[in-house]
């Protein structure tokens, strides 16, 4: 017969039995998603962030708009509709860390890329009552004031592939120049981008002169996000395995 | 002795000073710098105090001589960091309403004060009551000083320091992103040493016991402060940019990310909120009711069936996600399954009672924690209510899982801490009753209202808004316009914001009743209800 009172007196025995306890569920849930091939689909056209959208990112993570909006389409006949295809793996598979986010205070941001305007993106984060008079999100004017921080961005990359991200040495070595000729289309050098990150989109985002502003970076983001595959062509029957 | 203590110090407090003079960023050198000013106050402290470690004031100690200043000061932190974050709390509600309080300002926006009131609410105050009530406890149900002379004050001080750093780094735009997780690499390093130290302070302490038995509040608290490092370590594993920059990388990414932050958020609630606090629940209730536990055999069935279980739970938090279907199905099964050690260690809390129903009438603090252990097991049956799929399809993403965190949140973890800080209060200063029970009374009903309003509120909320979104149109298009959701939202915010201003107003006044008994004030008020015999007359 079994006696509990031996855990009882020993408390090393305990530590132990709660720690071999406590481990079971996690270990089981969590190590096959590091070797199962099914659970992240192949897909085409997943790239890494280019630096000003990793910037842009890192900006998004830093004013927390993970509180108020996912980024997980679920596939519910009204979420499709709304924001549009179902969000796959796939999609966050170099985010570091992701950001599907647990609430919903505003829309979901997953699928957002591409379907506002730049100008839009930027009168709406200077003051989100001017164009939607029912929002509550607080205004981001100083984003438009700040100049983004660009000294460092290399090794942002580099940590980046440091944590399993495909980053090049070509991608790290021009990783500034690629930063500063996304943000501005009669740069020399973005044929260079466009090798390194397929589909990248290269506009003054902020509409504004001179060197790129936190507010480029953060609008690069948002208009890549959930645009990277193309759903078109995408067969959900073709990941089945 | 101190020199052993004091040279680790001196070395943080040079690495401080490093981090600040090679920082990449103005937080850093800020944090740094702040590092570096505790180690020196450490050891002007160390120097002063020169062995004295504390007395014992309390009256029912007997001879023994147990640390209970280490106790005060976490009755005294535990109150301050509780009113701090519930205010936090009350700011970011009204913000939801009346959008303008944000400011515009980088620092005061709703995206970096919420993870300020969520770690001020969760860690602050509730690291600090776990923290008292453990060292209290454990040197009781052991009847032996706590372990390690200076050990548990560097637990205390530290914790605090990495309390300080947090709030900042979120108000400064520090942040990892991780809900419950937000503090960046270095910040979760010294919570790492501050824990380890915990550990050993409890254990060694347990091994110092005079009892042969190790008493069943103990092994929640050891299961609590074991867990958690161990999900710590795991969910916060990430590589820094740069020495002396703040900013780091987490080491997983997407779906594997989702599900370690969720077994992460998921146990915090399960071990931080839970375990730790049934600790709390497994003595004081005991103790306040002059009862024994109900069952012993139903301590043990709940403790290990509640530890093992807890941990499969985190894939609810991914339902319909890119999160595989059969971890997502493990998940809610388990979370099913939980219903059943939560159901059983309310029962083991209220059951308690049994013969001592009547004290519920004479004793606010015993009504405090009662309605406690009543609201843990409501948010334990709509939490796997919650998990299930399809309910889960509509919920969330709304407000009904803001509704029913707080129910858990204040409801049980905030007043099972009420209850606890009320039971210490006198005993940890030597004197003999609280300033005034009628005070006791009067905070018991302003958090019991402020709980109502704000639970009830979301669920109306929530369950409007997830029905809205879902919602379609004769000719089969979707009805409303996200816009039309939130403005919808407006006076269910309000009324949720009123909710948590009477719920800070109870802590305020709690406040007020901590203070002047420990000043050994007595309040001249009409008696608190004592006998039956009044309620005939």
């Amino acid at each position: 017969m079994f006696d509990h009172g031996k855990i009882e007196k020993n408390s090393i025995l305990m530590l132990v039995c709660t720690l071999i306890v406590v481990s079971i569920g996690g270990i089981i849930e969590i190590s096959p998603l590091f070797y199962l091939e099914s659970t992240i689909e192949e897909v085409d056209g997943v790239r890494p962030y280019t630096p000003l959208e990793l910037a842009g990112r890192n900006i998004y993570i830093r004013e927390g708009c993970y509180n108020c909006h996912s980024q997980m389409v679920r596939p519910l006949r009204d979420e499709v509709e709304r924001y549009g295809h179902y969000s796959l793996a796939a999609e966050s598979m170099y985010d570091h860390p992701f950001q599907w986010g647990s609430k919903r205070t505003g829309p979901d941001l997953a699928r957002v890329g591409g379907k506002y305007s730049d100008d839009w993106h930027r009168d709406h984060l200077v003051d989100p009552r001017a164009l939607v008079p029912e929002s509550i999100m607080p205004g981001y004017p100083f984003l438009s004031t700040s100049p983004l921080k660009t000294a460092d961005i290399a090794d942002h990359l580099l940590a980046n592939r440091g944590v399993g991200v495909p980053y090049s040495d070509d991608m790290i070595a021009s990783a500034l120049a690629d930063l500063q000729a996304q943000a501005d289309p009669d740069a020399d050098g973005t044929d260079g981008l466009e090798e390194r990150y397929p589909g990248v989109n290269i506009r003054n985002f902020d509409g504004a002169a001179g060197a790129p502003s936190e507010m480029d970076a953060l609008i690069a983001y948002l208009q890549v996000l959930g645009t990277m595959v193309d759903f078109s062509t995408y067969d959900a029957k073709a990941n089945e395995r | 002795m101190n020199l052993i203590i004091m040279a680790p110090l001196g070395l943080a407090g040079l690495l401080g000073l490093l981090l600040a003079a090679k920082s990449a960023d103005n937080v850093m050198y800020g944090h740094g710098l702040l590092l570096t000013a505790f180690c020196i106050a450490g050891v002007i402290w160390l120097i002063r105090r020169d062995g004295n470690t504390g007395r014992t004031l309390d009256p029912t100690a007997g001879d023994m001589d147990y640390n209970d200043e280490v106790i005060r000061a976490g009755v005294i932190a535990s109150t301050f960091w509780g009113i701090v974050g519930f205010l936090v709390g009350v700011v970011i509600a009204l913000q939801l309403a009346f959008p303008l309080l944000n400011l515009d300002l980088p620092w005061t926006t709703f995206g970096r004060l919420r993870p300020l009131h969520t770690s001020a609410v969760i860690f602050a105050f509730g690291g600090n009551v776990l923290i008292m009530t453990s060292f209290h406890v454990i040197q009781r149900t052991c009847r032996a000083r706590l372990a390690g002379g200076f050990a548990p004050w560097f637990v205390f001080w530290g914790y605090q320091l990495f309390i300080v750093m947090a709030a900042t780094g979120y108000v400064f735009g520090v942040t990892q992103s991780k809900e419950y997780a937000e503090p960046e690499w270095y910040v979760d390093i010294w919570l790492t040493i501050v824990w380890v130290t915990y550990l050993l302070v409890f254990l060694g302490t347990l091994r110092k016991r005079r009892e042969p038995h190790i008493y069943v509040a103990n092994w929640f608290y050891l299961a609590f402060i074991v867990t958690v490092a161990m999900l710590h370590l795991v969910n916060n594993m990430s590589l820094p940019v740069s020495f002396a920059g703040a900013k780091s990388y987490s080491l997983f990414a997407g779906v594997q990310d989702a599900l370690t932050q969720w077994w992460y958020g998921h146990n915090a609630v399960g071990f931080f909120l839970t375990a730790g606090f049934l600790g709390i629940m497994y003595y004081y209730v005991p103790k306040q009711a002059e009862r024994p536990i109900y069952s012993y055999r139903l301590s043990i069935v709940h403790f290990w069936s509640l530890v093992f279980l807890y941990i499969w739970a985190g894939p609810h938090h991914l339902h319909y996600t890119a999160l595989p279907d059969w971890a997502q199905t493990l998940g809610m099964t388990f979370s099913i399954m939980l219903w059943m050690p939560s159901w059983g260690g309310m029962i083991n809390g209220l059951m308690t009672l049994s013969g001592a129903w009547d004290k519920l009438r004479t004793d606010p603090v015993l009504r405090m924690m009662a309605i406690s252990v009543a609201f843990y097991g409501m948010s334990t049956f709509e939490g796997p209510l919650m998990s299930i799929k399809a309910v889960n399809s509509l919920s969330h993403y709304t407000d009904w899982t803001i509704g029913h965190v707080h129910s858990g949140a204040l409801g049980w973890v905030g007043m099972v801490s009420f209850g606890a800080i009320y039971f210490l209060a006198p005993r940890m200063w030597g004197r003999r009753e609280l300033y005034s029970l009628r005070l006791v009374s009067l905070h018991f009903w302003l958090a019991t209202l402020g709980i109502v309003l704000y639970a009830s509120s979301m669920w109306v909320s929530g369950i409007m808004q997830g029905l809205m979104w879902r919602a379609y149109d004769a000719l089969g298009f979707l009805e409303y316009s996200f816009a039309e959701t939130v403005d919808a939202m407006f006076p269910f915010y309000v009324i949720r914001a009123s909710g948590g201003l009477l719920y800070v107003a109870g802590g305020i006044v709690m406040a007020w009743n901590v203070w002047r008994t420990a000043r050994g004030d007595v309040r001249t008020e009409k008696p608190y209800l004592t006998a039956p015999a009044a309620a005939t007359a």
